[in-house]
């Protein structure tokens, strides 16, 4: 069990910087998920931990010691690969036997714990002496969980290792996983792309953005106060809406194009004026309000409805989602209920935060 | 193309290519600058010192009649043999690709010529052209006498020209085969069902479907094909003729060894070497800048 | 239908112009030399006459040359050395510049390259001059080791390690594997199909070689059978048809049963890698 810290970590490849400098510190036994676009760094930040690649600067510490310099091998991490990375020519147990076998370990212990590590995988003794290429994709994603298993290794490296699977695979090995990851109580680093994966893996959030950390936060935390509008964009499906606005002069209500003005439920005097207006699709609320949107389209999911359409009288778009079925029409009423509304600085997408915070926090 | 992790390390790698490298400097890189050299210098009647002569040997090469008719020779006998056997093997690779029966025994019995040596081919067609002995060649003989001729590739230098391109372009049709073969296969199965599907069958969709989508393929053989006729038939050429009757067989290659090997004349042969080189490089730019192009 | 009845007549020309010379000089070892050289070969071979190969592999040699199962071990020798040589240091060259950084990594892989570009055949004088120089004339190093070095190979094996996903390595890295375990317990059994069908090239290669014994060897200890058969018909009233016939076929097959026997990886690791 083990601590994993990450101080000033900076990659560049030539001139071009794909790290700006992580700070990191994951707790013994916490599941902690990087997740961002691709292109973010979060791949790049993993195989940093791992040591497949040396950082041009910064340091990485285990335990509180200085790991920055060791090689994979002496690191004693387990990594599971997107692709699985299993090797075609060993059969299922010597894939999971193979790091075992170089660190010397007896035949015995060997048997022992690919065989635990099998039966907690729920792979049959039949499978382990098939080759990779005969195994489903699930299987193999299983062996590749096996392989780091087997190990027991200070630190779990998952690099987006469900996105090979399809949707309903996905589903049942995420809990898997993490039901795993629970009992094992390995610390881990878990890297996606996908919202979901994250929201509901992970103990915390590394939401990571062209080479920077976002925000580190519980998945709520991040769902309920993105630190900016970038994270805000990013967790929730569908996306955040965004309209442009400007606080009145006394801080307490903001006007949006299309003309309104909206009541804070705080009162923000210091700082900008222009900002932008954000609100979730589910908390937009139709059927009443000063807003009226021309729709264009209608997606019935069966529970809810997705109604997409332009603010009149603006170039603005908005997204809401509406529960049961949608009321006809072209036009339609929307209100904005103040309590949900999140307010970000318009030129640095800053999250704006109440001077005086008020009893109906937004969630 | 690069990997996107490496193993750390200097000194494992650059003793893992020191061998190759140094056969490579020792075997290949060497020899073709002392060719360079030896192109450039003259020696003596005794062989006792070599003097300078700049590019007097480059400039008696291609003063010499000879070895410009054997440029010439040489050129015609690459295409031929480029073309012949590149125009056998076509059909049997379009064939060998439909979907009949069988398929599997014709691609085999079609790919084996691949292990034959040139020399060995030529083995082989003395004993089918021999005027005297060849299976088809008394017939031809006998057939030729009626009208006042003779079939003796030995005496009639276009005769011995003719089965010298047979023989090395009949070693050729396999390995064109294979990569003819591979090249249709890797044709996209649905564009063949679209032709289908507009009706393009038989000729018309070999000619406008087919055709075009083989030609990278084609571009590639051709200069394959031409480096084998150049260099690799050496064997087959030394095992028929000799070069001869008189010199209606001798390459570039069959030259270099007679005047270099046999004659001893190293200014003239190193020259003839230099060319040459300047030739496969040529060709081999040629290939590799149609390979990249293919690839962008 | 007719497409499928003119498939079978073209593809059955082209299968008899290739068995039907190679019959012959079966059917011809099998019948008696001096009725070869009246003109009498024929396609059937008399069967009485196999006893030719007891006598070409049992007997001296013929004109007093190396015997013929000499021949063969040469041939077969100088075949699978150059095989190994080239699989050998290819592999590791190619290793070292796919798996590695260091410096003049590109020189070095250029260097190699240019080999392409120099055939025996265009350097025939200068490459004398070093093997004599090297001590090299007139012996089995001298017949093998030069020709060891590859661009091809080289190249193809920088194809397929290329192609290897970089996650197969990682995950060695992550087992704890160095490059020496990396190379060989797992790179070389996941190239192994493009190993075989290298192994089949490189010994057709090796065993077809003419010039080059021709040039480095003159005793004729050192007589591969394809420099041996050539030898054999330089004088041609003198040649032993059904010997010289009996002899080629010998010749034939070792490298035409490697090519059957290893035809599939054969074929795919040829088209795959000179593209």
């Amino acid at each position: 069990m083990a601590r994993l810290e990450l101080d000033g970590l900076r990659k560049s490849f030539g001139a071009t910087h794909v790290l700006h400098g992580v700070d990191l510190s994951v707790g013994d036994g916490e599941m902690l998920v990087i997740v961002g676009a691709s292109g973010c760094g979060k791949s790049t930040l993993l195989r940093l931990v791992a040591g497949l690649d040396a950082p041009t600067s910064g340091r990485v510490k285990l335990d509180g010691n200085d790991i920055t310099r060791l090689d994979p091998s002496e690191r004693d991490m387990a990594m599971v690969f997107q692709n699985y990375a299993l090797y075609p020519h060993m059969s299922v147990f010597d894939n999971m036997a193979y790091g075992l076998r170089i660190r010397g370990m007896s035949k015995g212990e060997i048997g022992r714990r690919v065989g635990e590590a099998a039966s907690l995988l729920g792979l049959e003794a039949s499978t382990l002496d098939r080759k990779p290429r005969q195994l489903s994709g699930g299987q193999r994603q299983r062996v590749a969980m096996g392989r780091a298993i087997v190990r027991e290794p200070k630190l779990f490296l998952f690099d987006e290792p469900l996105s090979n699977l399809d949707a309903k695979l996905r589903v049942q090995m995420r809990a898997e996983i993490r039901k795993l990851q629970r009992r094992l109580g390995v610390t881990s680093l878990y890297v996606t792309h996908d919202q979901v994966e994250a929201m509901t893996l992970g103990d915390r959030l590394l939401v990571m953005h062209e080479g920077r950390p976002a925000q580190l936060a519980t998945p709520l935390e991040v769902f309920e106060r993105p630190a900016d509008r970038y994270v805000a964009g990013f967790i929730g499906a569908p996306s955040m809406n965004f309209l442009d606005g400007e606080l009145t002069g006394d801080g307490a209500a903001v006007c949006l194009k299309a003309g309104c003005a909206l009541a804070l439920p705080f009162r923000l005097t210091a700082g900008e004026k222009s900002v932008t207006v954000g609100i979730r699709p589910e908390y937009v609320e139709t059927g009443r309000g000063d807003l009226r949107m021309q729709v264009d389209l209608v997606e019935p999911l069966g529970s809810e409805t997705v109604v997409h359409g332009r603010l009149i009288g603006t170039d603005e778009d908005l997204v809401a989602r509406i529960p049961g079925a949608v009321p006809s029409g072209e036009v339609m009423k929307l209100a904005l209920p103040p309590q949900h509304l999140h307010l970000f600085e318009r030129k640095s997408g800053r999250r704006i935060l109440p001077s005086q915070p008020s009893a109906s926090s937004d969630g | 193309m690069e990997r996107r992790t490496i193993f750390p390390g200097r000194l494992l790698p650059a003793a893992l290519v020191a061998p190759q490298l140094l056969l490579t400097v020792v075997f290949f890189v060497w020899p073709a600058l002392h060719a360079c050299w030896m192109s450039l210098h003259s020696e003596d009647p005794f062989g006792l010192a070599s003097v300078f002569v700049g590019f007097d040997n480059y400039a008696a090469l291609f003063g010499d009649p000879l070895y410009i008719a054997t440029v010439a020779r040489t050129i015609v006998f690459c295409f031929a043999v480029a073309s012949i056997s590149m125009l056998v093997a076509l059909p049997l690779a379009v064939f060998a690709d439909a979907d009949i029966r069988g398929r599997a025994v014709y691609r085999t019995l079609l790919i084996w010529p691949y292990a034959v040596a040139p020399a060995l081919a030529a083995v082989l067609w003395i004993l089918l052209v021999h005027p005297q002995i060849g299976l088809l060649g008394r017939p031809l003989d006998r057939l030729l006498s009626l009208a006042g001729g003779h079939w003796d590739y030995k005496l009639n230098g276009g005769q011995a020209l003719l089965v010298v391109v047979l023989a090395s372009a009949w070693k050729q049709v396999s390995y064109n085969f294979i990569f003819l073969l591979a090249g249709l296969q890797s044709i996209p199965r649905a564009v063949i069902e679209a032709a289908q599907v507009d009706g393009a069958r038989g000729w018309r969709r070999f000619r406008t479907i087919l055709l075009p989508l083989l030609s990278p393929t084609l571009f590639f053989l051709l200069i394959v094909n031409l480096v084998y006729a150049a260099f690799d038939t050496f064997g087959t050429i030394q095992a028929m003729t000799q070069g001869g009757p008189a010199q209606a067989t001798q390459t570039l290659v069959v030259k270099v060894f007679r005047d270099g090997h046999d004659n001893g004349d190293l200014g003239s042969s190193s020259a003839q070497s230099v060319v040459l080189m300047l030739g496969v490089i040529a060709l081999t730019a040629a290939q590799f800048r149609f390979l990249g192009r293919q690839r962008h | 239908m007719r497409a499928n009845w003119l498939a079978h007549a073209v593809l059955c020309c082209g299968v008899l112009l290739f068995l039907l010379p190679v019959w012959l000089i079966f059917a011809g070892s099998t019948q008696l030399s001096h009725s070869i050289a009246r003109g009498e070969l024929s396609l059937l071979p008399h069967l009485s006459g196999l006893d030719v190969y007891r006598r070409v592999l049992l007997g001296p040699g013929v004109n007093g040359e190396a015997s013929v199962p000499h021949m063969l071990m040469i041939s077969a020798c100088m075949a699978l050395a150059i095989a190994f040589g080239k699989i050998a240091v290819s592999l590791l060259s190619a290793y070292a510049v796919a798996f590695f950084r260091f410096p003049f990594r590109m020189v070095a892989f250029w260097t190699i390259f240019l080999t392409l570009m120099l055939p025996v055949e265009v350097r025939i004088v200068p490459t004398y001059l070093v093997m004599s120089d090297l001590g090299l004339i007139n012996s089995f190093g001298g017949l093998t080791v030069p020709l060891i070095a590859s661009a091809t190979a080289t190249l193809l094996f920088r194809q397929v390690f290329l192609a290897v996903p970089d996650e197969l390595m990682e995950a060695a890295r992550m087992d704890g594997a160095g490059p020496w375990r990396f190379l060989v317990d797992i790179l070389i059994p996941v190239s192994a199909a493009n190993i075989a069908a290298l192994f089949v090239i490189l010994f057709v290669y090796g065993w077809n070689q003419y010039l080059w014994p021709l040039l480095v060897a003159t005793d004729p200890r050192l007589d591969t059978v394809v420099v041996g058969i050539v030898r054999m018909i330089g004088v041609e009233s003198l040649t032993p048809w059904d010997e010289v016939m009996a002899v080629a076929t010998l010749a034939l097959l070792p490298p035409v049963a490697v090519v059957l026997l290893m035809q599939r990886w054969f074929v795919k690791g040829l088209t795959e890698g000179e593209k």
